[in-house]
């Protein structure tokens, strides 16, 4: 059976979801069901002490999904380390989607904060799922510091514009020996399908599900994509080539003499 | 006496320990990480711990995110 594999412990989707932006916990759940997905990602944020809103784990069934815990809004590593700990604190398994993002207008994440709140979870137990930009050296340091995985962007969070970094990530995934997860920019299941045929491991998808008009349906979509590109890709893609190759036989035509 | 949570001002009584703020606010003790003066509490020190006048309490549970 074709499983994914991060830090043992093996998940029969490649797809993982996350659970931002919804219209309702309704709709989120019903997405992430759709999805297939086994892992979904979730924020930390202030509890609001006048208003309590809708518990967002009322509507996640922790015996069917991995949470997996980010860092966002961390600008540096030690904000993410407290976010991280603080994740783990609140009964999470010592599993944290690390983000560093200084910069909130492009979201893109800081290598060397992120370098360095990788070595320091990986002392503590953390199973570390570091977001990078497509760096191939970036990659090769995580994986050297520990980082179960890692998680180039296709492109900025939240564009939808898909995998703009393709070149870049086929060389993290030619040398990475840690699953390579795809996250962020997959605006389309063609996009997710693109990034499983390049070999990928996973990909990782939020905005595209939430802002569709179907969220549900979309979800299916991208499950189906994930699918379908791992198998493209484990059956073999052909070569490209300039010259049109016919696939029909050139013999037996009706002008022949 | 009065302690800051989440950088709002919360009365409370005197003596009062984690969890009775947790009860105070009607909070799910099981689905959220507090800090006390910045030192992350293990949920075991809930029942424990007292509050002193003017501390510092962070409480933060997960919200829908990617």
């Amino acid at each position: 059976m074709d499983e994914l594999i991060i830090a043992g412990r093996s998940f029969r989707s490649r797809l993982m979801v996350g659970t931002g932006k919804f219209a309702s916990n309704e709709q989120m759940a019903n997405t992430i069901a759709a999805s297939g997905a086994e892992i979904v990602t979730v924020a930390l944020r202030r509890v609001n002490v006048n208003d309590q809103q809708d518990d967002l784990l009322n509507h996640i069934d922790r015996n069917r999904y991995l949470l997996l815990p980010n860092t966002s809004g961390a600008r540096d590593a030690e904000e993410a380390i407290r976010l991280a700990r603080l994740a783990r604190a609140a009964g999470c398994d010592p599993w944290i989607k690390l983000e560093v993002t200084p910069d909130p207008y492009y979201l893109l994440p800081d290598p060397i904060e992120t370098l360095k709140a990788t070595e320091i979870l990986v002392k503590e137990g953390f199973t570390v799922l570091p977001y990078i930009n497509a760096d191939p050296v970036l990659a090769k340091h995580l994986q050297e510091a520990g980082a179960a995985t890692v998680m180039p962007l296709g492109a900025p969070i939240g564009t939808n514009k898909g995998l703009k970094t393709r070149d870049n990530v086929a060389i993290i995934i030619e040398q990475a020996t840690v699953p390579v997860v795809v996250d962020a920019g997959l605006g389309a299941p063609s996009h997710a399908a693109e990034a499983m045929e390049l070999g990928a491991d996973a990909v990782m998808v939020n905005t595209a599900m939430s802002v569709a008009g179907n969220p549900q349906l979309m979800a299916e979509a991208f499950g189906i994509a994930v699918e379908a590109g791992r198998k493209a890709y484990l059956a073999g893609l052909g070569k490209e080539q300039q010259q049109a190759v016919a696939s029909s036989p050139l013999t037996g035509f009706l002008r022949d003499k | 006496m009065q302690i800051i949570v989440n950088n709002q001002a919360v009365n409370v009584a005197n003596n009062s320990t984690i969890i009775d703020l947790i009860n105070q606010l009607e909070l799910d003790a099981q689905r959220i990480a507090i800090e006390h003066n910045r030192v992350i509490l293990a949920p075991d020190q809930f029942d424990s711990l007292t509050l002193c006048a003017d501390d510092n309490i962070e409480i933060v549970n997960f919200v829908g995110g990617g």
